[in-house]
């Protein structure tokens, strides 16, 4: 049982698929995303998404926040003083003093923390402090380095899925192609899903009911399940235009993305690295892993994730001995004697 | 206290999802605890002879599971569909498990506590062959129910603890002892509450000790999460957790020293149990919340352990 | 590019990834930057000096390819004595009229091999009209091709040694563009812009070529031809023109805007370049080929009458003949300039009764949209064909003047016309992209509703229009009357596209070969034996095959993919590719081959079809007093250059002078640090109290316009919004109209990320969202802090069922054109922004008009064209 929970294996042979056809997966190569979001569109189309509202949120060319039931690619823009490899970003020499964004990140983070609604729609104004006096830059604390990183998310599709472990009717359910994939007939919008996922991807889609598809139940990527089986490639990866987003088996994808990660390296872009590629980590490998330019967490993405049902023997075990206390205390109780 | 912490995240935003449950899910924690709790000492009550005590723990059974039943189908997305819980049983998944204890242990909490209202009907009714059956069947339901209790009172603790929310997560190797106790303090409490004060001792019993186990689980817990436990000190929750420390703590003190000598007494114990069982569940469960909702609780923890496994030679 | 053309940019990824070094100058770091090796953040209106700058840097440090530029562009060219050049100026050519604020052209031209004729008097030069009276149409009317020359007997120095030599006028030109000023006018630090132009030069040469790739941020200018210009200059030193990997890329606003202007939606060309008739000067058939091209002239033009002729046949078959030459009579003639925004001012004027729109929301898209507004309310008549209910067909009861006050519903009396068209997967056609490639669509599926296709509508008006003039007995009918309006159509009532793309290619009308689609241009005839649509696009229906509709796989056929598609002219999908071999015919390089003279076959030969007489050895020379095609020698490769070279100096036909100079905008903060000549002596301008302007520095009250703004696309929208603003999918990425500006801006101004900010110009005031990024950087202007303020123009005021909605940035700009093409400029302008919503209701009017009169602006700010004192010729 503690394999099943925990370390690399082929889910789909896992969950008993006979003769599963290989494992089927993204590989996301963020150092060619040009941030166009013609996936996040091209997967609303495909899967016919609602909107999920008309939110402004002034994270750069971000309005779409996160992930949920009904963004199902989430394209992430990352503006920082750092520099990219040898790439220059012209600023240096300019009239620009110093960067603005942490001040500015600092400002989505009030705006939007504690907010149950996932978006903050009332965003707070910012000021960025009185008016400097002197020649902005003259002190030479300019932006020189900078670079804007763009990044689409999407679900990975976890060797060990928490979201399906947890879920309580079936609804969420292995392929053969060892993708994982809500049943909308067969969800009762328990929930549960939506705290166990360790990305913060699946969600319960609110809105009016009969006007809204889907309402109250979870959703997420199916990695084009209606498409893959066809023989098309899921509908973001084939509206790409970079080919950041790379579909394929998920063993011939991880030979590319290190091969890809190297070339980077070798060009003087030492901050590429994949992430979700490794079959040994906390979710035993994903099936949508990433190249990345930064810390995992800069782009939302929790940087040591593990499937909370690694713990979950452990936690039966606790819990059966935490019923076996009660147990003997209530009979304790009646047998201490007193009246 | 954790000093605050320095991390990076996108825009603030969380990196795992809070659950989208609402009052409904710490009710029904508190309500199917109550309920475990209860049917334990009604069973006890049963054969020890305390009929009084008998009948508040199977009809406080019968409350607490009925209201714990009713809050879980409405918190659904698709209450209509309840019944596809039943489709599948899995063990991975702790509300799987949970539903299928439930649907044992309901009909059998239900039909002990059906019987305690046996003497209300009818004449025609309650000695009718149903009336008759329901009263022989009131001792082997109440009894089967209480052998599920423990699992009642204990499995949400799994069901919290087996998610990336992280206050919940990290709570995982204390948190079904916290719950058996607060669910034994809550019943023991509703038994001082409203059973003769001839009969309440096994409850003051039940309550105190539960109430300890409580206090002293909570306070490993809180000594084990490192970060994670700072919810549980903050904001809403905070208070929650406060107010049912005290409210556990001075009922236990009350119950021990006063519980037998005095009805007012027993009854202020009982209730302050049963508010601080309730405030228990309520403030972990938001605590639990707050900590899906900042991405620190998630992130920090994560980078620490990485740290740590470059540190000791890993990658 | 990324930001606008995000699927075209998969080829510069490609490239990337293959090692090619990508550099983006653009006033903002875009998602075009983000991936970029270098960005350059340059002052909005300042690229000529920045071009001007890799000019000098390439003539002094002698990086430019001296055989390609001795051998095939007009550098060893001699300039006629009278020539006098904007460093002696003050920043004007000679031959500038002051009271017409234009050129004569004359001093400009090539000293003749006959010398004494040399000053011209010939076509285009002299012609320029000042803008009031509306006259400016040469400017765009050449095409593919270059404008015509008396003769292409001319004098060369091949040493380039010559003061009079192009080469040494170049480089007297380009003196000044140093990079110290480089930096002071653009804002662009010494070191990065020597990075650029190291890299430029690298990259090209025998074994490398670089290209270009503009879009309207060099267009919407009031000097943007001359943009355009300073690249060309460039490409052609360093022999990047004509060869794989080099070229200018324009890309284009919208599928298909290359069409539009191969058969023109302009009002003063015919399909295939052909100019239109004017009144008054193109009385006969001659006089009008005439000013197309001279006799005496090298190239294809000259073959102009063919291609008229075969254009007049496929128009009005049996009733064009010789004996009415062809009907030339039937076309229309104009009679001065009848450019966008000339008809808006007409309209305002009353002076227009009504107004198809078709696909385009000048309401929101259209520099000045007041003006577009006001004007359409004067119309009796509008009809709007749009996939939705754009605000340009309810600005009568939303738009933003009813909310000032300034319109009232009951009082305009215009009736519009409301069509809902079929989108581009309900109809069948070609989309000509800017490689000239012809790519055929199918329907997917039949329009629902009442949609229909354009086709459709316009061969229904056709119809309409005939059956209401069948029995006319008015000559001034018999056009119509005898058009060829005979397509046939399926059981929906569509037109058969096909059959339109047939009469575009052209077939043989009598002869043995009657009915039969022609292969190519080469075919025309000027004898009324060939029909053909337009000719450059002859060949698209080659052996009756419809060949704009092949799909052949990239990886089934060569890398130059010549089964795909099918581009003009002759499927050539490079055009000048004579130039990619050496005078004697053979590759510069192995690495670089593309086509070259076979001596065996004794052909032209390689990847793509040559774009020269295939038969036409490198050595051929013509004999003396050829003309035509007859008359390019075997080293011309720019065969429809009257002289077959690639013109470093263009001695006629651009209006505003034979070589880029950098112009401040019509609206700018900055005093032109290069000459006393401020703006674009010859640009058009309106002096119309509803046109005012903001005064420039050097004018009083520049002061309270202080910073520059610029206007953009984003990847989420589709230009005015009419294509995205009305669903949910592209409205939510995108839901507000907002503004950017850098940080120090920010503080200097008090504005609030998230916030609200105001913009202020001479026209109006609008609000928008405050995007506080990094990504803008103030620059340094001549010792001064420029900021500037990015402004994306999707988002409109009122129109039906959009699902987002905001203040249009288009509102700001007044109208200053490039009088070459009457563009306007609409990438940049002066303004100020404050923070907070603006006013509403008439109350916007007077804070505006508090602006004005705080500007002292009266409607001759901004409109002295001529400010160069010394410049007087």
């Amino acid at each position: 049982m503690s394999n099943s929970f925990f370390g690399p294996l082929d889910p789909a042979p896992d969950a008993g698929w006979v003769e599963a056809p290989p494992r089927k997966g993204f590989f996301t190569d963020t150092s060619v995303c040009i941030g166009c979001k013609a996936c996040e569109v091209a997967c609303k189309e495909w899967n016919a998404i609602p909107d999920d509202g008309m939110n402004f949120l002034g994270s750069s060319y971000d309005n779409t926040g996160a992930l949920g039931a009904s963004t199902w690619r989430h394209v992430a823009f990352i503006e920082q003083s750092k520099p990219l490899g040898t790439q220059d970003a012209g600023f240096a020499g300019t009239a620009a003093g110093p960067a603005a964004t942490d001040v500015l990140n600092r400002a989505a983070d009030s705006a939007l923390t504690g907010d149950r609604s996932r978006l903050g729609t009332d965003t707070n104004a910012v000021d960025l402090g009185m008016p400097k006096v002197e020649l902005p830059g003259a002190d030479g604390a300019g932006r020189a380095d900078f670079r804007w990183l763009m990044e689409s998310d999407v679900c990975k599709h976890c060797t060990h899925a928490a979201c399906l472990d947890v879920c309580p009717t079936g609804s969420l359910f292995r392929t053969e192609f060892g993708t994982v994939v809500v049943q909308d007939d067969i969800c009762n919008g328990c929930g549960y899903c939506v705290p166990a996922c360790p990305f913060g991807v699946i969600d319960r889609r609110i809105g009016e009911k009969g006007v809204t598809k889907n309402v109250g139940i979870a959703q997420k990527c199916t990695l084009c399940y209606d498409r893959i089986g066809d023989g098309l490639q899921p509908a973001c990866a084939t509206a790409c235009p970079t080919q950041s987003i790379q579909y394929g088996d998920v063993d011939e994808l991880r030979e590319r993305a290190q091969k890809r990660v190297e070339t980077l390296q070798a060009a003087g872009v030492h901050d590429a690295k994949l992430y979700g590629h490794d079959a040994d980590d906390g979710i035993g490998g994903l099936g949508a892993f990433f190249l990345l330019l930064d810390e995992p967490e800069v782009y939302g993405l929790p940087p040591d994730p593990i499937v909370t049902t690694k713990d979950l023997p452990a936690m039966w075990r606790k819990a059966g001995l935490a019923a076996v206390t009660l147990l003997a205390g209530a009979v304790a109780v009646f047998t201490a004697g007193g009246s | 206290m954790v000093p605050d912490a320095t991390f990076t995240s996108y825009y603030g935003r969380p990196v795992v999802k809070a659950a989208p449950w609402e009052k409904d899910i710490p009710a029904y924690l508190f309500l199917g605890g109550l309920a475990g709790g209860s049917s334990l000492m009604s069973a006890g009550a049963d054969l020890s002879g305390r009929p009084g005590l008998r009948r508040v723990g199977r009809l406080g059974a019968l409350v607490g599971i009925s209201a714990s039943m009713f809050a879980l189908v409405h918190d659904l997305g698709r209450p209509d569909r309840f019944h596809h819980m039943l489709r599948v049983a899995k063990p991975t998944s702790p509300m799987s498990v949970g539903t299928w204890i439930l649907t044992a242990y309901g009909p059998a909490a239900g039909l002990a506590g059906a019987a305690e209202l046996r003497p209300l009907l009818p004449a025609r009714l309650r000695d009718g062959l149903a009336g008759k059956l329901l009263g022989l069947a009131a001792r082997p339901a109440g009894l089967g129910a209480a052998l599920l209790a423990p699992a009642v009172a204990s499995y949400t603790a799994v069901l919290l603890s087996d998610t990336a929310t992280p206050t919940w997560h990290e709570a995982h190797n204390e948190l079904p002892f916290v719950f058996v106790g607060s669910a034994s303090a809550a019943a023991g409490g509703l038994g001082m509450a409203l059973a003769p004060l001839s009969e309440s001792g096994p409850a003051q019993r039940l309550a105190v000790g539960g109430a300890l186990l409580e206090l002293a689980a909570e306070h490993k817990m809180e000594r084990s999460m490192g970060l994670t436990a700072e919810p549980l000190h903050q904001g809403r929750a905070g208070q929650l957790m406060q107010l049912s420390k005290t409210l556990t703590a001075f009922g236990a003190l009350t119950a021990a020293l006063l519980g037998r000598r005095s009805r007012a007494a027993a009854v202020v114990a009982g209730t302050a149990l049963v508010t601080g069982s309730a405030c228990t569940r309520f403030g972990i469960f938001e605590a639990g919340q707050d900590s899906a909702r900042d991405p620190k609780y998630t992130v920090v923890p994560q980078r620490e352990r990485l740290n740590a496994r470059a540190s000791a030679g890993g990658t | 590019m990324a930001e606008c053309h995000p699927v075209g940019f998969q080829w510069v990824m490609e490239a990337k990834a293959r090692g090619a070094k990508v550099i983006h100058i653009d006033p903002r770091f875009t998602r075009t930057s983000a991936v970029a090796d270098t960005h350059v953040p340059l002052r909005a209106g300042s690229d000529i000096a920045f071009l001007g700058g890799i000019v000098k840097y390439i003539l002094d440090n002698e990086k430019y390819f001296r055989e390609y530029v001795v051998a095939y562009t007009n550098a060893a060219t001699l300039v006629g004595e009278d020539f006098v050049d904007s460093e002696d100026l003050g920043g004007l050519f000679s031959g500038y009229d002051e009271e017409k604020a234009s050129y004569d052209q004359s001093s400009w031209a090539y000293e003749r091999a006959d010398e004494a004729a040399a000053a011209g008097d010939r076509e285009g030069s002299g012609k320029g009209n000042g803008a009031q009276d509306g006259g400016h149409a040469e400017g765009h009317a050449f095409g593919s091709g270059g404008p015509g020359l008396d003769s292409h007997e001319v004098q060369r120095d091949e040493t380039l040694q010559h003061p009079r030599t192009v080469f040494q006028v170049l480089k007297r030109h380009y003196a000044r563009y140093t990079p110290e000023m480089v930096e002071e006018v653009c804002g662009v630090s010494r070191a990065q812009f020597l990075e650029v132009c190291e890299a430029v030069t690298a990259n090209s040469g025998r074994e490398r070529t670089t290209c270009w790739v503009y879009s309207v941020g060099w267009t919407h200018h009031s000097v943007g031809v001359q943009y355009i210009r300073g690249s060309a200059i460039i490409q052609l030193l360093l022999g990047n023109m004509g060869r794989p990997g080099g070229g200018i890329l324009a890309l284009r606003g919208h599928a298909s805007i290359q069409g539009s202007t191969d058969i023109p939606t302009l009002f003063n060309l015919l399909p295939g370049y052909l100019p239109m008739p004017k009144a008054g000067e193109d009385e006969s058939f001659g006089a009008y080929l005439d000013t197309i091209r001279s006799t005496e002239q090298k190239g294809f033009w000259t073959n102009a009458d063919a291609y008229t002729v075969s254009l007049l046949k496929a128009w009005w078959g049996e009733h064009a003949t010789a004996e009415n030459g062809y009907a030339f009579d039937y076309l229309p003639r104009i009679s001065g300039d009848h450019s966008t925004y000339q008809t808006v001012l007409d309209m305002n004027d009353g002076k227009i009764e009504g107004y198809f729109l078709l696909g385009q929301n000048p309401a929101v898209g259209s520099a000045h949209g007041r003006l577009q507004r006001l004007g359409m309310a004067q119309l009796k008549w509008l009809v709007v064909r749009d996939l939705n209910m754009i605000e340009s067909a309810t600005f009568w009861k939303d738009g933003p003047e009813i909310a000032t006050g300034e319109m009232k519903t009951e009082e305009i009396g215009t009736e519009v016309f409301f069509f809902p068209a079929a989108a581009h997967t309900e109809k069948s056609g070609t989309f000509t992209q800017t490689q000239r490639m012809l790519q055929w669509h199918h329907k997917a599926v039949e329009p629902e509703g009442d949609r229909r296709s354009e086709l459709e509508f316009f061969h229904l008006v056709g119809q309409k229009i005939r059956a209401k003039l069948a029995d006319s007995t008015l000559e001034r009918d018999r056009p119509i009357q005898h058009l060829t309006w005979d397509y046939p159509v399926d059981e929906h009532g569509e037109p058969s596209a096909e059959a339109v793309l047939q009469e575009v290619n052209g077939r043989y009308v009598s002869g043995e070969k009657a009915g039969r689609p022609l292969s190519g241009f080469a075919e025309l005839k000027a004898d009324g034996s060939t029909a053909c649509g337009c000719w450059i696009y002859s060949g698209v229906y080659a052996d009756g095959v419809n060949q704009s509709a092949r799909r052949k796989p990239g990886r089934e056929q060569s890398w130059v993919a010549p089964d795909w598609g099918w581009a003009w002219p002759m499927n050539r999908r490079q055009l000048y590719n004579r130039a990619s071999a050496d005078p004697d015919g053979k590759p510069w390089s192995e690495r670089k081959a593309y086509v070259w003279w076979d001596e065996d076959q004794a052909k032209w030969v390689g990847h793509d079809v040559p774009d020269f007489q295939v038969g036409k050895a490198p050595s051929y020379r013509p004999e003396p007093g050829a003309t035509g095609p007859d008359a390019l020698a075997g080293d011309d490769p720019f065969i429809m250059q009257a002289d077959g070279k690639g013109w470093l100096y263009a001695p006629s036909g651009l209006l505003d002078g034979p070589m880029p100079v950098h112009y401040e905008p019509a609206e700018s903060p900055v005093r032109n640090p290069m000459y006393e000549q401020q703006g674009n002596p010859t640009r058009e301008v309106f002096k119309r109290k509803d046109n005012l302007q903001n005064p420039s520095a050097g004018e009083a009250g520049s002061e309270v316009f202080p910073y520059v703004f610029t206007t953009y696309r984003l990847t989420e929208h589709h230009t005015a919004g009419g294509m995205s603003r009305w669903l949910p999918y592209l409205s939510e990425l995108q839901p507000e109209f907002f503004c950017e500006v850098s940080p120090e801006h920010a503080r200097e101004r008090g504005l609030e990320h998230l916030g609200w900010a105001t913009i202020v110009t001479a026209r109006t005031a609008i609000e928008a969202r405050v995007l506080v990024t990094d990504r803008v950087v103030p620059l340094t202007v001549g010792g001064k802090v420029i900021h500037q303020v990015g402004l994306p123009y999707h988002w409109g005021v009122g129109g039906g069922g959009a699902i987002v909605s905001g203040d249009s940035a288009n509102d700001l700009f007044g109208l200053s054109l490039d009088a070459n093409v009457h563009i306007q400029e609409s990438k940049v302008a002066s303004c100020d922004i404050v923070p907070g919503r603006r006013p509403t209701g008439p109350e916007l009017l007077q804070f505006v008009e508090a602006y004005r009169s705080r500007a002292g602006i009266t409607v001759e700010t901004g409109n002295t064209r001529h400010t160069a004192q010394e410049g007087s010729p």
